[in-house]
């Protein structure tokens, strides 16, 4: 058994086994709900079956087919992508069991093989070590992840779809055009290889903005947000949780891997402007949530404003500020979730969701406000939880280095986070001026919502093990963090 | 050997069990159902009464020289410490013998309200937190366990679900937020600088060089007033005076034990072990501090002179009171250490029996305003009595507890050279005695003018027997606190005992 | 060489022309058009590249440029979809303004 184990590539499972479940949603509608919860299930143990051999050997290459770069297609696993898998799985399962439970079976059918695409592509762009392979994964995410925004039909809806639709495109294809590019100038696309033979010129000039600016687009980074309250808010609740915790960060992880891996050293100008639109998102982000009405489009306008954060670590540039922006990424994909599933259980539970109007919602449904509220508490970075130590990583990092000002845009988000977050708990305390007919919340609902928040509080319990996690293969010792660093002490 | 590693686990051991016996009742209570009357009261006596007992067991642990310490890995470079040192066990016994108290005064004031289960799982956890705050061995665990402080205690500020309560609660968020964010901002400033957060005897900042004092100035400065929020300091008491919107068992506990006094505790922390008082008063931030404190007590003390609403006037007379500490703990002397130190305990006693009392007054007889308490002495002597026990000791009049923290702060004043102080205690007193007197005056002297507002008759006794033990309790407390002082296991002796610790030989 | 200089340069201004109609035609077919025009044109560019050697072509950037291609089939098939069902819902084929709340 354990001589079969070692033998198993466990990095083409988890890119399989979604693949090899959406058929088989497609194919067997009927028993759709049970084969869902069957491959999430094993989906994460094939993750949690890859943990282990990485723990084993070390960062892993496998090339697919037998056919290494520069031709072949190469998965790429060391600490980071272990840990953009784990948090996937985490959160993909937790969604899963919300799913089965919330949507009843003419959408599920239709649910389910978009979700197991979208989960495929996610770990399929995880593990892959070259550039074009990150472009077809990104393209798939992005198409499932359309579709299944326009699942909740609607006039509402399906407008936010085709303009997320709009926007992942466009994105991908200004990704693309920077691709070719860079093919042109170095003969190939391996993130290895190009690593290695990477020169400034002006072609890569180029092809760095243009990849960039699609990524960015795609991240919804400060003043490319535009298309993302929308979105996550009108979708159904699961999806607004995937999209939120899972979907933005994929393209955050490739923009990472990129400025980390392949483009050269630059000037600190650039890195200084993306931390200021971090540091915009921010700001803008929590005061538009705390202008809301509506619970959904508030924790949409919070993901703008903690998606901010993660661009700070840019101007700060070094390992720890990495693994600081890294956890709060993490943190946020468990709170996020737990958040928009708590959101749906209400808006299940009332048949709305404005916030003035929550109906002594701490009485009647605990389970869900304790979840929001945990949630909220990862969001807010108060310890315990993870999101607290993502904050205190950088705001150590900010301090040291004397660029304080990322600290005070640190503490103003986590303020206004609060006031965010309080506002939706205090409303939920009181009564409403109208009473609302109440309907029933499955347990499991309201189980997996909680489970995700407490999850949230644990990571901030349990930190040295994420942190040891993503040093496996050492991403962070690399040309970006030594030169921006020029002037600012360690 | 073999029984030396023994107890060396158990050691480490015991700090967390400490926390548990609050924590996990109240996980427990919160999935209780709200008929579940019996399990919850002896899940929360069973929890109270086991706190008591292990740190009882602590206090005669480290009085024989023990140590106790656990540490969790929590971030790179810095772990999880709690530690009971002799300032710790001075905090904790308040809290726990005072937690033990409200419980059974809670009980009875909630009896047959809505959502006890809710309210006792967040009081379980507010108590953890505050033992947490204690315990903490470095600024990270403190930072930690204040900030948890203020998540649990929020609940209970707004447990009635009104729109009142959710505006006192807004308020009370905004101000202790914010004073959060600039405590973290000074301990992660500090950490960047020192490289630890260890809460060290005589501090551990006075091996910096000169050329950071300004940022240590600096960082004073964001602590102290991070930490203020919670103390009261004027100018960041605002939010206080409208907490009183809680039940009074969360009134009783937020002002004598929990929330006013970590503030303070953090305070005496800051000061003591991470500055250390004489390289505090080479930087020149004691002076300040000592002027705000007496500010504080003045400020305080004269507008609950305006207060009619009972409950506002004793929380003005707790944002001046608390400020006693920290005056104490801003002049530099040992005398005055004493006395602020001691003065944590003493206060949280007496304020509490006050506290209980106008529970009593408003459960029993629905009585809120000091103009409607005329003859109240006649139907309700033993709360009365209580109360006026409280009412002296916050006077400074002696055999009562308060006299002697006054004693040693204007002892302590003195030997600082700080002259003036005198007048700020004197002055204080006669304030007091300007708010508490006609209190005492109505109440014993006047005739009943009219029908109370409602009125609960419980047969013989005034009140009901879990409403009447507490202030009595803590009313002889206060009493004997006084009498006993020089005795072994005094907070009195006990303070000493820290203030050796805190000052160069 | 210059010959396939001139084509790249081509692919490039079609994506520029694609990227300029998308932004500023309001009708969704147009909107879609315009992905489609700005797809082709990249694909030009990276054919064109291809030819950069002497001798036989890389056959790379073709293989990427028919991935490409299956890609952009697979998206436009949504957008059309996502267009008719949007016109059915609200009698409009072009995005909806932005919600202000």
């Amino acid at each position: 058994m354990i001589m079969l184990w070692h033998n198993i590539s466990w990095q083409a499972m988890p890119v399989l086994l979604p693949l090899v479940g959406a058929m088989l949603c497609f194919l067997l509608p009927q028993r759709i709900k049970f084969l869902g919860l069957m491959i999430a299930l094993a989906i994460a143990a094939s993750v949690f079956a890859l943990l282990l051999q990485v723990l084993d050997e070390g960062v892993l290459r496998y090339s697919v087919g037998g056919w290494g770069a520069p031709l072949g297609i190469d998965l790429y696993t060391d600490g980071l992508s272990l840990l953009m898998l784990l948090m996937t799985a985490l959160v993909g399962l937790g969604i899963s069991i919300y799913a089965i439970a919330y949507f009843k079976s003419d959408k599920a059918v239709h649910f389910w093989p978009l979700w197991m695409l979208l989960w495929a592509a996610l770990n399929a762009l995880f593990l892959s070590a070259d550039l074009f392979n990150l472009y077809v994964t990104l393209e798939l995410l992005g198409l499932s992840a359309v579709a299944l925004v326009a699942l909740a039909g609607g006039a509402n809806a399906l407008g936010a779809a085709m303009r997320y639709l709009f926007v992942s495109l466009l994105g991908s294809l200004f990704y693309l055009l920077g691709l070719a590019l860079l093919y042109h100038s170095f003969a190939t696309v391996d993130i290895a290889l190009l690593a290695q033979r990477i020169e400034e010129t002006p072609a890569v000039w180029a092809a760095m903005g243009l990849m960039s600016a699609g990524l960015l687009l795609k991240t919804a980074l400060f003043p490319l947000h535009f298309w993302l309250p929308p979105a996550h808010a009108n979708a159904p609740a699961p999806v607004s949780a995937l999209l939120s915790a899972l979907v933005v960060k994929a393209s955050f992880y490739i923009l990472l891997r990129l400025w980390l891996d392949v483009f050269p050293p630059t000037n600190s100008m650039l890195v200084q402007f993306l931390g200021l639109l971090g540091a915009c998102a921010v700001l803008w982000g929590g005061l538009q949530a705390l202008r809301q009405t509506r619970l959904k489009m508030l924790i949409a306008y919070s993901t703008v404003a903690q998606l901010g954060y993660l661009f700070i670590a840019f101007p700060l540039a070094t390992g720890m500020a990495w693994k600081g922006s890294l956890y709060l990424l993490i943190s946020h994909a468990l709170a996020k979730s737990a958040m928009f599933l708590a959101a749906g259980n209400l808006l299940r539970f009332g048949g709305h969701d404005r916030i003035t109007q929550l109906d002594r919602v701490a009485q009647r449904l605990p389970l869900t406000l304790a979840a929001f509220a945990l949630a909220g508490v990862s969001i807010m970075g108060l310890p315990p939880s993870g999101g607290f130590i993502g904050k205190w990583l950088l705001l150590d990092v900010a301090l040291r280095s004397g660029q304080w000002w990322w600290a005070v845009i640190l503490m103003l988000g986590s303020l206004l986070a609060a006031a965010y977050i309080f506002k939706v708990i205090g409303h939920a305390f009181t009564q409403a001026e109208v009473a609302h007919e109440a309907i029933e919340v499955s347990k499991m609902m309201e189980w997996s919502a909680f489970l995700l928040a407490l999850a949230a509080i644990v990571l901030g319990l349990v930190s040295p093990w994420p942190l040891a996690l993503m040093d496996i293969g050492s991403p962070f010792n690399t040309a970006l963090s030594a030169t921006c660093t020029s002037g600012v002490a360690q | 050997m073999h029984f030396g590693r023994r107890a060396m686990n158990w050691n480490a051991l015991l700090p967390l069990f400490i926390l548990a016996s609050s924590l996990l009742p109240g996980l427990v209570i919160f999935f209780l159902p709200e008929d579940r009357v019996r399990t919850r009261i002896t899940l929360n006596m069973a929890g109270a009464i086991i706190k008591v007992v292990l740190v009882g067991f602590v206090l005669w642990g480290v009085y024989i020289g023990q140590h106790y310490e656990t540490r969790l890995p929590f971030l790179p470079g810095l772990d999880l410490v709690l530690r009971a040192d002799a300032l710790s066990i001075l905090f904790i016994t308040l809290s726990t013998i005072l937690w033990l108290v409200t419980t059974i005064y809670a009980i009875g004031y909630l009896e047959d309200s809505p959502h006890r289960s809710r309210f006792f799982g967040f009081f379980s956890l507010c108590v953890t937190a505050t033992v947490g705050v204690a315990l903490a061995g470095n600024l990270l665990t403190f930072v930690l366990f204040y900030e948890l402080l203020t998540l649990a205690t929020y609940p209970l500020i707004v447990h009635r679900g009104t729109e009142e309560a959710r505006h006192a609660g807004r308020t009370y968020l905004t101000y202790t937020i914010i004073g959060g964010a600039l405590l973290l901002i000074g301990t992660v400033w500090l950490y960047g600088l020192t490289g630890t957060l260890e809460f060290t005897h005589r501090g551990f900042l006075a091996e910096l060089v000169s050329t950071q004092h300004n940022a240590l100035i600096i960082i004073f400065i964001l602590l102290i007033a991070g930490l203020g929020v919670k103390a009261a300091l004027v100018p960041f008491h605002g939010w206080l005076p409208q907490a009183m919107i809680a039940p009074a068992p969360v009134s009783a506990l937020l002002h004598a034990v929990a929330v006013v006094k970590a503030g303070a505790f953090g305070i005496v922390r800051v000061v003591y072990d991470v500055y250390g008082i004489e390289f505090a008063d080479s930087l020149g931030v004691t002076l300040p501090l000592a002027i705000m404190a007496a500010v504080t007590i003045i400020y305080g003390s004269v507008r609950a002179l305006f207060q009619d609403d009972l409950k506002r006037r004793l929380a003005f007379s707790t944002v001046s009171q608390v400020s006693y500490i920290a005056l104490g703990v801003a002049l530099v002397g040992p005398i005055a250490t004493i006395g602020g130190l001691v003065h944590l305990v003493h206060q949280g006693v007496m304020k509490i029996t006050l506290f209980f009392c106008a529970g009593n007054l408003a459960e029993t007889l629905g009585i809120h305003k000091v103009s409607q308490m005329d003859g109240v002495g006649r139907r309700m002597p033993w709360t009365m009595a209580a109360f006026t026990i409280g009412a002296f000791g916050m006077m400074g009049a002696p055999p009562i507890a308060g006299f002697v923290s006054k004693w040693y702060l204007g002892l302590g004043a003195l030997d600082a050279g700080q002259d003036w102080v005198i007048f700020i205690l004197a002055g204080s007193s006669l304030l007091n005695a300007a708010y508490f007197l006609p209190v005492l005056h109505r109440a014993w002297f006047k005739e009943a003018v009219a029908d109370w507002p409602t009125d609960h008759h419980f047969g013989r006794r005034e009140t009901a027997w879990a409403l009447l033990f507490p202030p009595l309790f803590t009313a002889f407390l206060s009493l004997t606190l006084g009498l006993l002082a020089s005795m072994p296991f005094s907070p009195l002796v006990w303070a000493r005992f820290i203030t050796t610790l805190e000052y160069a030989p | 060489m210059s010959s396939v200089f001139f084509y790249a340069l081509t692919g490039v201004g079609l994506f520029t022309l694609g990227l300029y109609a998308l932004i500023v035609y309001t009708h969704l077919l147009r909107k879609i058009l315009a992905i489609n025009v700005m797809g082709s044109g990249i694909f030009l560019l990276l054919v064109s590249l291809a030819a950069r050697t002497r001798g036989a072509p890389d056959p790379v950037p073709h293989a990427m440029v028919i991935t490409g291609i299956v890609v952009a089939i697979s998206a436009t098939a949504l957008a059309l979809v996502l267009m008719l069902r949007l016109r059915e819902a609200s009698d409009r084929v072009e995005l909806p303004e932005e919600p202000m709340e």
